[in-house]
């Protein structure tokens, strides 16, 4: 069972957890068809997750959240990755294929939105959770084992007579469990989850949060859940990153980014979301639409939508640096004296 | 009252399974300019109710009425009739419109199968109306929907709806494959329609918040049977069936005091 975590007291520091990957200056470039011309989608984005901290990325589609998540695996042959990611003290930017191989599953793990696609539909669920051990040379009977013990642990009930059954025998929710216990059964330190509720009912996104909730506490296991839904990031994360057109604008602990989000960005999103706790009149509505990779605005990314924009902001791209105990995008919050004029 | 769904039931065939019974008995009614939200989980049979309000499907019992309109054996002027006054606005804004017609042709085309205006000059006429109100800009009529946004392309088919005038709207998941902000957009525009056009919405989600903040009267469904209607204060303040309580207790809310509360009360009603 879980305790409710109060505010945190915003006199005192929380105090830091030792890092465990820490990602620095990444850009991610796709190549643009099969001209050699390419595109820049993440640009430039620094960040770090401690051991065993739950850290959300948000942001509309297309900003570059789940590129940025593949690049720390190097899940894209076609990517070219530039900057450090640092993992308990190895760059993985320079590992070889076959040593960043070993390390998916062990270290780093990923689940994704859609299980079924990431189910083989011909091989019983225990074959499957068991595959990434026996890929990594461990024996068929101590890699059942295993599968057994990770299912039993998500709470997939009968277990040991599941073991031998196939995707099709279970509900969404239950192929949610049976996709985490493969990510789950080579104890990564870092679980990557790339919107994997979005897919499903409010009533099992929410038991599938409570399960990552609860394995994420026993085993200390970090990590890094990639959403658009800021209810999910409210409920689960300790630490909130919002990312807009491939750069990371907003860093900061949850309660304070969502009791006073600094970015106009986060505030427009906070505002946007309708709340079954609450009445409205309006919604609040942030103009326009995020801009396509190919078409991103000079100076500040997200100036064409922001209401408080003025003269720096269509030249300047605001770097993202300290303010409070949080981290700011945004010529607003940079300390520069800036007569705002609106627009 | 404008439709009433008066007990329907629907099978589909699940060959070689016996044909499965996804809609029990369900009744309903629909008031002129109201809002109405259709609720449940995954595959409860909101998408099924609403093609048949659409005469899309066929219910093989019970009796769809609209406005003095035998839906499910309506022909001729009477099928014509209906046909323009219930139209539909779906989920997927990419799926849904046609990359080969201009957005003029888009959204005229309603106006030339109904032939609601003679010349072309009218109909263009009419389009601009209508992208104006639904806040697109009308010299982007003449451009294709390619290179539009998810939420252009709503607007684009809201306005495909809206421009024959119809008196309901039945949105299946009109949102939901919308980012945050440009969902705000929408939800605005379809509260917005409702009330300058005396609209009856009918609003299907699985997202109970913007249910909550779009519909004032609300249908909550599980396996194919309606267990619980009634107001917005109703469902929302006073949820009476423990079906309804679940599906309430279990949306995330932005706000991380109230968020975490709401999941640790509801884990510990579930272990108790
Ligand atoms: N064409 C079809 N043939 C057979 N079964 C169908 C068909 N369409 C829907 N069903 C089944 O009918 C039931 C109700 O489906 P429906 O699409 O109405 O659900 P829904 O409430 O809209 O769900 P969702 O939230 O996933 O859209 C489900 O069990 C579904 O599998
Ligand atoms: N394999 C790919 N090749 C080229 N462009 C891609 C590829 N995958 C994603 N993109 C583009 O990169 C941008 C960011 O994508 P993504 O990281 O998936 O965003 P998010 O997860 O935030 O929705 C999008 O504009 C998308 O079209
Ligand atoms: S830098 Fe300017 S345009 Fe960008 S978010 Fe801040 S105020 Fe708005
Ligand atoms: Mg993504
Ligand atoms: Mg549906």
């Amino acid at each position: 069972m879980r305790t409710v975590h109060p505010m945190p007291d915003q006199s005192t520091v929380t105090p830091l957890r030792p890092p465990l990957v820490t990602v620095d200056k990444l850009t991610v470039d796709m190549p643009l068809g099969r001209s050699g011309a390419s595109v820049r989608i993440v640009d430039g984005v620094d960040f770090s997750i401690g051991v065993g901290e739950r850290v959300a990325l948000v942001g509309e589609s297309g900003s570059g959240k789940s590129l940025t998540a593949r690049a720390l695996m190097r899940l894209d042959r076609l990517a070219r990755l530039s900057g450090r990611v640092d993992f308990d003290g190895t760059d993985l930017l320079k590992l070889s294929d076959r040593d960043m191989g070993r390390l998916r599953g062990s270290s780093i793990a990923m689940v994704f939105q859609d299980p079924m696609s990431f189910l083989d539909p011909l091989m019983t669920i225990g074959d499957q959770v068991a595959e990434t051990l026996r890929i990594r040379g461990i024996g068929k009977a101590e890699a059942r084992k295993r599968a057994l013990a990770v299912l039993d642990e998500l709470g997939v009930d009968r277990a040991a007579q599941r073991l031998d059954a196939y995707p099709h025998e279970f509900s969404g929710g239950m192929r949610q469990r049976v996709v985490l216990a493969m990510a789950l059964v080579g104890e990564p330190r870092l679980l990557i989850a790339d919107e994997p509720t979005t897919a499903l009912d409010v009533r099992v996104q929410d038991q599938v949060l409570d399960l990552l909730d609860d394995v994420s506490t026993r085993r200390g296991l970090a990590v890094l859940f990639i959403t658009h839904d800021l209810g999910v990031v409210a409920g689960f994360a300790e630490r909130v990153m919002v990312m807009y057109s491939g750069r990371i604008v907003e860093d900061g602990e949850v309660a304070s980014v969502f009791a006073k989000p600094s970015h106009p960005y986060t505030q427009g999103l906070i505002k946007a979301v309708p709340r079954i706790d609450q009445d409205l009149n309006t919604l609040y509505a942030i103009p326009g639409a995020p801009p396509p990779p190919l078409a991103r605005p000079g100076g500040c990314p997200f100036h064409p939508r922001c209401d408080q924009r003025f003269e720096r902001c269509d030249k300047d791209l605001p770097m993202l640096l300290p303010v409070g105990l949080s981290r700011v995008a945004c010529h607003l919050h940079d300390g520069h004296q800036h007569d705002r004029k609106g627009a | 009252m404008l439709m009433s769904i008066d007990s329907i039931s629907k099978s589909y065939n699940a060959f070689p399974n016996p044909p499965a019974k996804v809609l029990h008995d369900v009744t309903l009614n629909i008031d002129a300019g109201e809002a109405i939200g259709l609720v449940g989980e995954s595959g409860s049979g909101k998408s099924t109710i609403a093609k048949c309000m659409l005469a899309l499907i066929k219910p093989e019992d019970g009796a769809i009425t609209y406005d003095g309109i035998d839906v499910i054996h309506a022909k001729g002027e009477e099928l014509r009739r209906f046909r323009r006054e219930v139209q539909m606005v779906f989920q997927d804004p990419y799926g849904s419109l046609n990359p080969r017609m201009t957005v003029e042709e888009l959204i005229g085309e309603g106006l030339l199968i109904h032939k609601l205006e003679p010349t072309a000059a009218a109909r263009r006429k009419r389009v601009a109306e209508i992208m104006d109100m639904v806040g697109l800009n009308p010299n982007d009529m003449d451009r294709y929907t390619r290179s539009f946004s998810g939420g252009q392309r709503q607007r684009i088919a809201i306005a495909r709806a809206l421009v024959i005038r119809p008196r309901i709207l039945v949105c299946d998941e009109p949102v939901a494959a919308l980012d945050v902000s440009v969902q705000a957009q929408v939800i605005n525009l379809l509260q917005d329609m409702q009330k300058k056009l005396n609209l009856a919405i009918v609003f299907v989600a699985h997202d109970l918040a913007v249910v909550r903040h779009l519909c004032e009267k609300i249908v909550v469904l599980h396996k194919g049977k309606v267990v619980e209607q009634g107001s917005r204060d109703e469902i929302f303040g006073n949820p009476r069936m423990p079906y309804t309580q679940s599906l309430l207790a279990a949306v995330p809310v932005p706000d991380p005091v109230a968020g975490r509360a709401r999941r640790a009360a509801r884990r510990l009603e579930t272990a108790n």
